[in-house]
């Protein structure tokens, strides 16, 4: 019961860090200064649920453990975010879309967190919902405005939904470790799709051709992308060049 | 009432101490100069994003990326306000990209120089944000009344940024040989060009007489220098660390330190575009702006739309 919670709490750090590491190579680079300033916002807050979330898994472990060796030190096939956190940033059309799936996802699972018997993930879960609910919100309207703007936006918007859609399943099949928890993620799939499915038609966009596709898996069990090696190579290299200092 | 008339109520209104806005008159030039200085000012905040943002992928602990993140956050935010002090001089903000990424405009020379290693996201805050506050805080009473409201939120959390790079070094100071050679290694690099962001000697600057007359600066380049010298000479005592300048040393008589002779031809090297990095900060400024013209048409067309969805209904 002990490894099934440290094991989840790592799940739900890594996929926030994860996102927010990629969502941070916005900063400086964004096509609008609010906006750029906007996703930063996001990625700080991506970052500090990860933090306390890292926190949490390190008094559960044990040890030496910190957020620092739980993030800084585990390998690829340690790391349990899922898939979608590590796929590119790729244009605003695709990181938008990203941060709207997760957002909409985040907003389920923490919600049933609230609940949640285990008492630091439920105050994690309340203090992070605050901010879940503005992630949706803002990458909702942006999903708006490039749905329903442009011929080109709208493209582009489509081609991020087909790029991303496949890694949405694996939010909902449940981890070794969720069941263990009696944690069934498959039971926040109605809510989500609704949520995602109407921002999706407001926005002239449509699920049909996507609704039979394969769903790739393997995040939450650390069988990633390709991708995550990279990730990990730039977030990990000062503590793996320099070992045991402070900073 | 004539020009003169005009020109002799505005001087009267500055050497009163009475701030200048956006709907007063003012000579033509007093215009044209805040809207260079303060654009220029924008330019640098932005620009002044890449090089820190160069490590927010490889900060080496999720404090220090949480610092980071937020602290170049703040200079986009410093960037907003500041084009938005320049908009009420009757400049748009995309006139003004236009100006950055033709050339026309310039940005503190500071950012050209390369972020090589971590130690230097500390360097950049005590040594450049440090040489950026004597500046703004003169600033805070410039007489443009929109520039010194912007200043004076910029300042507290250009202090509190200058604060964060102290600590880190300080850090970096207290542990293992290799992060004290970093820490050294940064100092060295950042010294030099953080002297020259005050800009040429007094005697060669062009700009000075009629911005100290107009109370759009307060210092001059050199005494705004010293006061920087001077502190900063002190602070590294503190650090254990060394400035790169076997001239600088304490004078009794001036009450200063003395410091020895910038590398003018580097400086106007960089001026001229011909730093380590100059090309690169431009591209990447321009890349962004080209590739986000698709997001701003796009939102335009929604709220286009919107505005007609609205009507009908």
């Amino acid at each position: 019961m002990q490894q099934a919670l440290l094991d989840y709490t790592l799940y739900l750090a890594d996929s926030a860090l994860i996102l927010g590491q990629r969502n941070s190579a916005w900063c400086g680079h964004g096509p609008v200064l609010e906006q750029d300033i906007a996703i930063t916002n996001i990625t700080l807050d991506l970052i500090g649920q990860s933090r306390s979330l890292y926190q949490y898994a390190a008094q559960l472990n044990g040890g030496d453990a910190t957020e620092d060796t739980l993030a800084y030190l585990r390998s690829e096939r340690e790391y349990k975010n899922c898939l979608l956190a590590e796929r590119p940033n790729g244009d605003w059309a695709q990181t938008i879309l990203r941060q709207f799936l997760f957002s909409c996802f985040q907003r389920e699972l923490y919600t049933q967190l609230t609940k949640e018997k285990d008492t630091t993930l439920a105050a994690i879960a309340t203090k992070s919902l605050k901010e879940v609910t503005y992630h949706c919100r803002w990458s909702g309207e942006w999903v708006l405005r490039l749905g329903d703007g442009t011929a080109e936006s709208h493209t582009r918007l489509v081609t991020a939904l087909e790029n991303l859609w496949p890694y949405t399943g694996e939010l909902f099949k449940a981890a070794d470790y969720e069941l263990a928890m009696g944690l069934d993620p498959a039971a926040l799939q109605t809510n989500w799709l609704a949520a995602v499915q109407s921002t999706l038609e407001e926005a002239t966009l449509s699920l049909a051709s996507l609704a039979s596709c394969f769903m790739h898996v393997g995040g939450k069990k650390g069988v990633h992308t390709e991708e995550l090696g990279y990730i990990l190579t730039d977030l990990q290299y000062m503590q793996r060049a320099y070992p045991g200092c402070d900073w | 009432m004539g020009t003169h008339n005009l020109e002799e109520l505005f001087q009267n209104k500055i050497d009163l101490e009475i701030k200048i806005e956006p709907k007063n008159w003012m000579p033509e030039a007093y215009r044209k100069t805040n809207i260079r200085q303060i654009s220029q000012h924008a330019h640098s905040e932005i620009v002044g994003m890449l090089p820190e943002g160069n490590w927010i992928s490889r900060a080496p602990s999720l404090k220090r990326k949480a610092i980071l993140i937020a602290k170049v956050q703040d200079e986009a935010g410093h960037g907003l306000y500041l084009y938005a002090a320049a908009e009420t001089l009757g400049q748009s903000r995309e006139q003004m990209f236009n100006d950055l990424h033709s050339g026309k405009a310039k940005y503190s020379s500071i950012f050209n120089y390369p972020t090589l290693t971590w130690a230097d996201m500390g360097a950049i805050g005590w040594l450049v944000d440090g040489a950026a506050i004597m500046n703004q805080v003169m600033l805070t009473r410039t007489s443009y009344g929109p520039y010194a409201r912007a200043m004076v939120r910029i300042c507290k959390e250009e202090s509190f940024h200058q604060r964060q790079g102290f600590e880190s070094l300080w850090v970096l100071s207290k542990g293992s040989e290799e992060q004290r050679a970093l820490c050294q290694d940064a100092i060295n690099r950042w010294w030099w060009p953080a002297l020259m962001m005050f800009g040429p000697i007094d005697s060669e600057s062009t700009n000075s007489d009629m911005s100290m007359k107009w109370k759009i600066k307060r210092k001059t380049n050199d005494e705004l220098r010293q006061q920087f010298v001077d502190m900063i000479a002190e602070q590294v005592k503190l650090l254990g660390m060394t400035l790169p300048d076997p001239n600088l040393r304490w004078n009794e008589a001036r009450k200063h330190y003395d410091f020895g002779e910038i590398n003018w031809d580097e400086f106007w090297q960089v001026v001229k575009g011909n730093g380590p990095c100059n090309k690169e900060r431009l591209e990447a400024r321009k890349k962004a702006w080209e590739q986000g013209a698709w997001v701003r048409e796009a939102a335009q067309a929604y709220a286009n739309k919107q505005r007609t969805r609205n009507k009908a209904a």
